[in-house]
């Protein structure tokens, strides 16, 4: 399916200072969807160029950085278990550093 | 099925829990509160509003100078106070205040930044160079001094052009963008540093009142979290780039800590500063006493303030002046150094992007 993924705050300089990315993701094994979890592990192997750790931590996004899917905290849509449909918009904003 | 252009998640399309009618955007740290957008904005900025009033952050008619960095704080700082004063007929005379510290590649792409917030906003701005005031860039320190100890010079520089600046624009006050996260984190770092004066002195909303120019930090309640989302959510113009310079290494895993421990439990943040708050120090504690220096006039609790030691170390080429402990500098100047610094310096900080 096909999403849009942005990255901001800081966080497209890992991959290549790329910000906005139109990809294109399946579900991954062998589930009939996609979630945010399985989205966030194929982030970092596809895109994430340099220090992952500064994006995950463990199997999610690194504690302070925000996830808003289609305009929304993904605190609101279940998080890791966020389904994800063809067209989302993910944007993952760092928010560690200086202000 | 219906498409709508914002296609609402099943789960999150639950309602705002204050307007009933929209939905809900994000969760709120601070509450829990689902809550949408424009109930959002309304609500972060009223928070703001009743800090500043509770607090008397303002007095009608005073200078307003807001330290700006470009970064996402300052940023939303800059774009509040203006709306609020507008709103609430503060009668401040708002003015930017930022620091070029001589970083290439850094600094000079964060300070188009904030020229361009001069005109979105409609404030003046001032920019102070350490070029100027002491006659150094970051880069031809950093050039002398190599990587270690570098976060230090600039963090005692900014401090003072921060103060100089203020000075030029005849402020009464500078209000800074240091949030809650931040403050939180500086409780924990004074406490690992058993550093009891700045400990006592990084809760307070205004500090420095004693001194030429007060601060103030109208975010002190602020979760960094709702600061980003809000700044999203407007499209508000901010730069985010890790300094260059910055290792971050003491600071960096206080901050993580902070962030794993708002992950599980938000409240965890208000909490930290609480027990800030309410520390009470042992009356038997010897605490600095504040004087002059000798050298600038500029407050300092030693002979010289720290950044004349730091600047007689560049100038003289004897740049570990003033850094940590007195290593590796021979017996003769030792009594020298001892002379000039008046006492022993205090351990080097990390990053210091954000002073108390």
């Amino acid at each position: 399916m096909q999403l849009t993924l942005e990255f901001g705050g800081g966080l497209e300089l890992l991959c290549e200072s790329v910000k906005i990315h139109n990809v294109n993701v399946e579900p991954q094994n062998g589930a009939d969807k996609l979630i945010m979890k399985d989205l966030l592990a194929w982030v970092r192997t596809n895109l994430i160029k340099e220090r992952p750790e500064m994006f995950m931590k463990g199997d999610s996004v690194r504690p302070g950085v925000l996830v808003i899917v289609n305009d929304c905290d993904w605190e609101l849509s279940g998080q890791l278990d966020t389904p994800l449909e063809e067209k989302d918009v993910v944007v993952f904003i760092s928010t560690l550093h200086g202000g | 099925m219906e498409e709508t252009d914002k296609k609402p998640k099943k789960a999150g399309a639950r309602l705002c829990c204050i307007c009933n009618q929209t939905r809900a955007a994000l969760k709120r740290p601070k509450t829990f509160d689902q809550i949408c957008k424009e109930c959002f904005y309304k609500a972060f900025e009223e928070e703001i509003h009743r800090v500043i009033v509770n607090n008397q952050l303002f007095k009608p008619g005073e200078r307003i100078a807001i330290g700006a960095s470009g970064g996402k704080d300052s940023t939303v700082l800059a774009y509040i106070l203006s709306e609020l004063n507008r709103r609430h007929n503060y009668g401040l005379d708002l003015f930017l205040l930022s620091v070029d510290e001589g970083i290439t590649g850094y600094r000079d792409d964060s300070l188009e930044t904030v020229k361009r917030n001069e005109l979105q906003y409609g404030l003046p701005l001032k920019i102070v160079s350490y070029k100027d005031l002491y006659g150094w860039t970051m880069d031809e320190i950093v050039k002398m001094i190599g990587l270690k100890n570098n976060c230090t010079f600039c963090g005692v520089f900014r401090r003072q052009a921060l103060d100089r600046g203020a000075a030029l624009l005849k402020v009464d006050k500078l209000a800074t963008g240091h949030n809650a996260d931040d403050i939180a984190e500086t409780v924990l770092l004074n406490i690992l540093r058993g550093d009891i004066a700045r400990l006592s002195r990084c809760c307070s909303i205004t500090t420095g009142e004693d001194g030429p120019i007060p601060r103030c930090k109208p975010f002190k309640y602020t979760y960094e979290k709702e600061i980003v989302m809000y700044a999203y959510f407007k499209g508000l113009d901010y730069f985010s780039t890790e300094c260059i310079y910055s290792p971050n290494a003491y600071r960096g895993f206080a901050r993580e800590f902070i962030k794993d421990l708002e992950r599980i439990r938000p409240r965890a943040i208000l909490d930290i500063i609480k027990s800030g708050e309410d520390f009470r120090i042992a009356t038997t504690t010897k605490m600095p006493e504040q004087g002059t220096c000798e050298r600038c006039g500029y407050i300092s609790s030693q002979k010289w303030c720290k950044a004349c030691v730091l600047l007689e170390g560049l100038n003289r080429g004897l740049p570990k002046l003033g850094i940590g402990r007195i290593r590796g500098v021979n017996n003769g100047r030792k009594k020298d150094i001892n002379q000039i610094s008046g006492a022993k310096s205090i351990e080097s900080k990390q990053c210091g992007a954000l002073d108390f």
